[in-house]
């Protein structure tokens, strides 16, 4: 009669002493291992270029040795650096190969693939036109997902509950939605005077379709007998939908926001790439035009960077949306 | 059939009950499932129906619930015809169908909320988590609980609305022996305590005579209420007492006779 116990995932495990001061020296020995080889094949590039590179890496021995020597203060910390230091090694390593593989034996054609030097340099000389491009892909992103989310929300309800609306709502939902919405740019651009508008109007339908037909199925999905119990608990409609059936689809709804999300990072960088004058797809196909590769790599680093902290906070938005489900949901 | 003037108010009466479903093997013909039921439960009564599985115990169920209709015939709460789910009939089922967003609590005043009335009653949802020991468990949610707390939280939950008569399909027959039995006698203490009319649907032979004041016993094909037996030992009953033992066999006996012709 017991509850059972409140099991918290227990992936993180302190390793053995031996091996932590190991993993610790790992970081700081990787960064010194590819400043060493920088140093070793960039003799004959000129200093300036290959300062700020030189200088990233001393700051990551820097640090590392201090976080390794605060550790023991914080068990925080120290779960964080046993969880991540060996990636941190594998990444700086792979820096120091591309940087053999471009500056190194020059086996990739220039100017297409800069070594990881020259796209630092772009990065830190360009930093202001990036983070304007940043902060404008962010504002068309969200006001188009946004959107696209409460439509998705209201059709998927209406879809979901109630079988007129469905009949006639679904047939169109399956023609009109698998169509790529990067397929109506030629359309968008001819109906709406402004670039921006008409980007986020599509952004909007590439995920509206995913969150209705998500957000649809769960609702018609939602077991019966939560409703036959919430009936003979006196419900009435209103109760019965938003508080039945919604919250028994909000595990669909979310799967829902995230296939919407993946379809409006590739509707946003195609929608700047040819229609809008801003945002870091622009970015992209500017430098691009310009022959300015290392400007292309930077604009890259800062869209993964970009990208993959809106889907991190999606995800935390999602536990605590449904904590209910903890232990239940492993995905 | 039963006289008007026995009728009290918050009895329930049924007369004559027929529900038939399409047959699943082919869709023009149809399968009946309850044909001609009539019964009559008292006020405070405690009343089992067992029966063979598919016997349509649970349709039965569902109909004196609302939530589907007869083909024909009458379902009486006192006077009133039942059409609709409402508040004044609950229901628990076998499996407890605790919504798993909600806590223990939010769970347990769902009745509450569905019908508008959380604001004046809010002292009530406290009576009844105490009332079956589930306090502690307040802000838990529902897959934290074992299968009898999750069953008591269940029966909290039907039970705050007041109803008249409570309906219990199985309501134990997912749990182990030993948590049914004690889960047999909180049931009962329920009953006691609140003298809330209940028909327990089960397929428990000692479950039905350990706990109710009568029982009906359903054949299958077509589903009718062959016998109706009066249990007339005084509580607390004795599982091992002789007259128990010897009302367990008469059921069995005609269970097995009904089940062979």
């Amino acid at each position: 009669m017991e509850p059972q116990e409140d099991l918290v995932p227990t992936a993180i495990v302190e390793p053995p002493s031996a091996l932590r001061w190991r993993t610790m020296l790992a970081v700081p020995f990787a960064a010194g291992l590819a400043l060493a080889v920088h140093a070793f094949i960039a003799k004959r590039e000129p200093s300036l270029e290959t300062h700020s590179y030189r200088l990233l890496f001393i700051e990551v021995i820097a640090v590392s040795i201090l976080l390794a020597l605060l550790r023991r203060f914080s068990p925080g910390l120290r779960h964080w650096m046993a969880n991540m230091w060996p990636i941190f090694t594998l990444a700086i390593v792979l820096v120091c190969v591309w940087d053999i593989i471009t500056l190194g034996f020059r086996m990739l054609p220039l100017p297409y693939f800069p070594g990881p030097s020259a796209v630092l340099r772009s990065l830190i000389n360009d930093r202001v036109l990036l983070l304007d491009s940043t902060w404008h892909s962010l504002v068309l992103l969200l006001s188009g997902y946004t959107l696209g989310v409460i439509g998705g929300l209201i059709s998927g309800i209406c879809i979901g509950w109630s079988s007129p609306i469905r009949y006639w709502g679904m047939p169109l939902l399956k023609v009109v939605g698998p169509i790529p919405a990067t397929a109506w740019i030629p359309l968008a651009m001819v109906l709406s005077p402004s670039a921006i508008i008409s980007s986020a109007a599509l952004i909007a339908l590439a995920v509206w379709f995913p969150v209705t037909m998500l957000t649809s199925s769960g609702i018609s999905n939602t077991r019966a007998s939560y409703l036959d119990v919430a009936r003979t608990l006196g419900a009435g409609r209103a109760y019965l939908i938003f508080h039945v059936a919604i919250p028994a689809a909000v595990p669909n709804i979310f799967i829902g926001l995230f296939m919407g999300l993946g379809a409006s990072f590739l509707t946003l960088v195609v929608a700047e790439s040819v229609g809008v004058k801003s945002g870091l797809g622009w970015y992209v196909s500017w430098a691009q035009g310009w022959a300015e590769y290392g400007k292309v790599f930077a604009a890259l680093i800062i869209m993964a960077a970009f990208f993959s902290t809106i889907m991190t906070v999606l995800f935390k938005i999602r536990d605590r949306a449904l904590v209910w489900q903890k232990g239940v949901i492993k995905w | 059939m039963v006289a008007p003037a026995e009728i009290e108010a918050s009895s329930l009466v049924l007369c004559d009950v027929r529900k038939s479903f399409p047959a699943p093997d082919n869709p023009l013909s149809r399968r009946q499932v309850l044909d001609g039921v009539s019964f009559s439960l008292g006020a405070g009564e405690l009343i089992s129906l067992i029966g063979p599985s598919g016997c349509g115990k649970s349709t039965l169920l569902r109909l004196v619930a609302g939530l589907d209709s007869a083909d024909s015939g009458d379902l009486l709460i006192g006077t009133e015809p039942i059409t609709v789910p409402n508040a004044e009939r609950g229901l628990v089922f076998q499996d407890p169908n605790l919504f798993p967003w909600l806590t223990v609590r939010r769970n347990i005043q769902a009745g509450l909320v569905a019908r508008g009335i959380l604001h004046e009653k809010k002292n009530e949802v406290d009576d009844f988590m105490r009332l079956v020991g589930l306090e502690i468990f307040a802000n838990v949610y529902p897959h934290h609980l074992s299968g009898g707390m999750a069953q008591r939280a269940a029966l909290a939950r039907a039970l705050i609305n007041h109803p008249k008569i409570l309906l219990l399909d199985e309501p134990l027959g997912a749990l182990d022996a030993f948590t049914r039995m004690r889960m047999q006698d909180e049931v009962l203490r329920l009953w006691e305590a609140r003298r809330t009319t209940m028909l327990l649907v089960t397929h428990d032979i000692d479950e039905a005579i350990y706990m109710s004041d009568r029982i009906m016993i359903m054949t299958p094909r077509p589903g009718r209420i062959e016998r109706t037996i009066p249990v007339e030992l005084a509580r607390p009953r004795q599982r091992d007492s002789g007259d128990f033992l010897r009302l367990r066999s008469d059921i069995l006996k005609f269970l097995h006779f009904a089940g062979k012709s």
